[in-house]
């Protein structure tokens, strides 16, 4: 899914469909805490539902709760690229 | 009962708990108050309180704001931690949601480090049946080390076992803290950390405790040593200013403990862990102990984003359906309204303006005075009859359809498709939300501004909530809509055609909302918009009787009761104005007069910019006042219906042209007198006030002139 690997693979390369784990987040401050709250951290699955009409945010399935988070925000999560996969796995 | 005994009494328990999992219902089935309740996240933005009883014990209930974590970062976390801290709860009671359990357990986890007088409700319990989501209690009341209770909070019944466990923790506080000669019943679980973080814990932790013993004493939750300990490594200024403000200031600049702190994080550093490192080591702790306190405790038989939901979000909020949908279900909710509203409104009508012939006919009888005919009756009642016979039936049924989708869970759903272009607006998606609230009141909606995080977006929110007409408006645009561009006959298609022309002036309000808001986002509230995260809650069953009941009782009497409550010292107010007369003109056509040049260039009259200003306390009785100025410049004739208003409104001088100038000057002006001390409260300053004022006012002055002024250039050209 992910060839283009000379770039870090974040939340937002994750089609509607798909299960990303997550690796690490860049980012600091009252967001962070916001994304630990909600139960990011280090090898949480997170698996895209779908997108809002406009494109963006994007909603996500974490730890059982349904969570829509904006691009600019997604582009800090970092995850692990290799072990991006279908739902039908699960 | 004195009221010191009462208090002697008195257990305290605080509902906490992550925000939409059904704290205020638990809260409304306990206490029997009538927190309004909905399903999206932020409901409860200010604490509340109640009181309830068993036949063992008198309690004390505080709701407090949902919070994900006590580590807090908005204004309200910071309400509920600092009350869960430092508060005076006897027991503290975490509701969780058992759709998401694992989730909810991060709080648990963190409340449970600061005490062990916990209980642990597990709310929704149909709701995670319903999800095919199985949940061993007692396992978890094992893991956890308190109890654990499953409810249904919306049947009470369900509540009864809660009580229970509540009557037995604060008759025996020793269950629950082990003691030499009394075994614990429960064994609280305690969190283990990386080692640094154990280590540091260590060095400060017994410098914490010789400084607590001093306070023990005084407070109902002995404040836990590790908990604080853990705290003052990675402090936060507002918890710092709460704990100079409790313990005093000399407590943090203690020789000893500063030393001890300093070795601390020299240590810390010398591993290789700074700040964000530490919160994300002490996150994940509790995240990784949530899971698995949830392993085989908690088990899914379906997928957790049910088939049911993953179908509803596809019509509601894909790309092709999500904007038409929601355009549908508005136009739907105004044809319902307007339909169903139209008997019951005129039988209203009739009914109590019979009553006025009847009240008349006693004046008449006892010789009343004709001043006070007219002041009590002509002027308070026939307001007041306007009011009800009016505002009550659309009222009745809007907001129970309204409540219905709110208690359906849609309302997150609109943020999640409206965050899009309220970004562009250089806005939070959450402003939907305040949007949606006020249309019910802007006061309220005002106040629902809390649930965005960001200083600068919040106050766009504020600023421009006032462009969607609230329910006070509603019934202006409702009467001059059916009056001038429907038709009082009825039958299904003009009922069509109201509900479009309805959402037609929603939508301008909408559409200047964004306008505004953008306006202001690259003027006076400059900035990029911030992170946005919004949970979109699984959908709900609707909980069809009680919604019925509640906005019928909560809502529609409460709002309808504060209209009464202005219309008739009002109704009094304007017919003396009208009928004080100084060299032979009244009072009220004095103002009209004065007025009138101005009101012109707008396309109204000077007694309907008077009835606008009037109405500053309430805008509901803006027509009312129009109404009774027409009347008591002459024309005298029965109003028991549109029609007749109409040709009152008609023989004034009114056209279609100010019927939509009257709609757009209702649609944008000033805030009414409450909506703005909200704003003066919410944002403390006299200057953003001014400005919530200032804004649709000048917007509404100058729509009305730039149309006023274009239909008076078409007529020049159609001629």
């Amino acid at each position: 899914m992910c060839e283009n690997f000379k770039n870090i693979a974040t939340l937002n390369d994750v089609v509607p469909g798909q299960i990303a784990v997550i690796k690490e987040l860049r980012t600091s401050g009252s967001m962070r805490r916001r994304l630990l709250d909600i139960g990011l951290v280090q090898d949480t699955h997170v698996e895209c539902l779908g997108r809002s009409p406009g494109g963006d945010p994007t909603a996500f399935l974490i730890r059982g709760a349904v969570i829509a988070i904006r691009s600019e925000d997604c582009a800090n999560i970092i995850i692990q690229p290799k072990e991006m996969h279908n739902n039908d796995t699960l | 009962m004195t009221r010191s005994s009462y208090s002697d009494t008195v257990k305290t328990i605080a509902l906490t708990g992550n925000p939409n999992v059904g704290k205020s219902t638990v809260f409304n089935s306990l206490t029997g108050l009538n927190q309004h309740t909905g399903n999206w996240p932020g409901k409860t933005v200010i604490t509340a309180q109640g009181y309830c009883s068993t036949d063992k014990q008198s309690y004390r209930i505080i709701d407090l704001p949902g919070t994900y974590s006590l580590l807090a970062h908005s204004a309200e976390e910071e309400v509920a931690r600092n009350y869960i801290c430092f508060g005076d709860a006897d027991v503290i009671v975490v509701v969780c949601d058992a759709t998401c359990l694992e989730r909810n357990l991060n709080l648990v986890l963190q409340v449970l480090e600061i005490t062990s007088q916990v209980i642990i409700c597990v709310n929704l319990l149909d709701e995670a049946k319903r999800k095919g989501i199985r949940l061993d209690l007692a396992l978890l009341s094992k893991r956890l080390g308190v109890p654990v209770v499953g409810t249904v909070a919306r049947k009470k019944k369900s509540l009864v076992t809660l009580l229970k466990f509540l009557d037995e923790i604060t008759a025996t506080p020793s269950a629950f803290s082990s003691s030499d000669n009394n075994p614990a019943k429960y064994t609280v679980s305690t969190i283990q950390y990386p080692q640094p973080i154990e280590d540091a814990i260590a060095i400060i932790a017994p410098f914490v405790q010789n400084l607590l013993r001093d306070f023990h004493n005084k407070n109902s939750i002995p404040i836990n040593c590790r908990w604080l300990s853990l705290q003052l490594l990675d402090p936060d200024p507002s918890l710092t200013t709460e704990i100079n403000n409790y313990f005093g200031n000399s407590f943090l600049q203690h020789e000893e403990l500063q030393t001890a702190l300093f070795l601390a994080h020299k240590q810390l550093s010398e591993q290789g862990i700074d700040r964000n490192c530490f919160k994300d080591m002490i996150v994940s702790a509790l995240v990784k102990k949530a899971e698995l306190i949830c392993t085989d405790a908690v088990i899914y038989d379906n997928h957790p984003y049910s088939n049911f939901d993953r179908g509803l979000d596809r019509l509601l909020t894909s790309k092709l359906t999500g904007y038409p949908v929601m355009l549908l279900l508005l136009t739907g909710i105004f044809w319902l309204t307007i339909t169903g509203a139209n008997i019951p409104s005129g039988l209203l009508a009739s009914g109590l303006f019979q009553i006025q012939d009847y009240l008349t006919a006693f004046f008449q009888y006892i010789h009343a005075p004709a001043w006070l005919h007219g002041l009590l009756v002509l002027g308070g009642y026939r307001v007041l009859a306007w009011v009800v016979s009016v505002m009550l039936p659309p009222m009745a049924i809007f907001f129970p359809l309204f409540t219905l989708l709110e208690d359906m869970g849609y309302l997150p759903r609109i943020a999640y498709n409206l965050d899009q272009p309220f970004k562009r607006c250089g806005a939070c998606g959450k402003q939907a939300l305040c949007m949606c609230m006020g249309f019910g009141c802007n006061a309220a909606g005002v106040i629902g501004c809390r649930i965005i995080d960001s200083p600068r977006e919040r106050l766009l929110a504020i600023l421009t909530n006032n462009f969607v007409p609230c329910n006070g408006r509603f019934p202006t645009l409702i009467a001059i809509l059916t009056m001038f561009f429907v038709g009082t006959a009825g039958g299904f298609l003009s009922s069509i055609r109201f509900a479009l022309l309805l959402t037609l002036v929603i939508i301008i309000g909408v559409a200047t909302t964004f306008a505004v808001t953008r306006l202001l986002s690259r003027s006076l509230l400059r900035g990029i918009p911030s992170s946005f995260i919004l949970e979109l809650p699984s959908y709900r069953r609707p909980q069809f009787g009680k919604v019925i009941l509640r906005s019928i009782f909560d809502r529609t009497i409460f709002v309808l009761g504060r209209a009464m409550i202005v219309a008739i010292p009002a109704g009094l107010l304007i017919w003396i104005m009208a009928n004080v007369t100084i060299e032979n003109v009244s009072i009220l056509n004095r103002f009209a007069a004065l007025l009138d040049p101005f009101a012109r260039l707008m396309g109204l009259d000077g007694v309907i910019l008077i009835a606008f200003i009037l109405g500053f306390p309430a805008n509901k009785i803006v027509i009312p006042i129009v109404i009774m100025t027409y009347m008591a410049q002459g024309s005298i004739m029965e109003l028991d219906s549109l029609t007749q208003i109409k040709e009152l409104f008609v023989s004034n001088g009114w056209t279609w042209a100010t019927a939509v100038s009257t709609m757009l000057f209702c649609l944008f002006h000033w805030p009414c007198s409450t909506t703005l001390l909200t704003i003066k409260k919410e944002t403390g300053s006299l200057k953003w006030t001014a400005l919530a004022a200032g804004i649709p006012t000048l917007f509404g002055i100058f729509v009305c002139i730039l149309f006023t002024t274009l239909v008076k250039d078409l007529g020049y050209l159609m001629l």
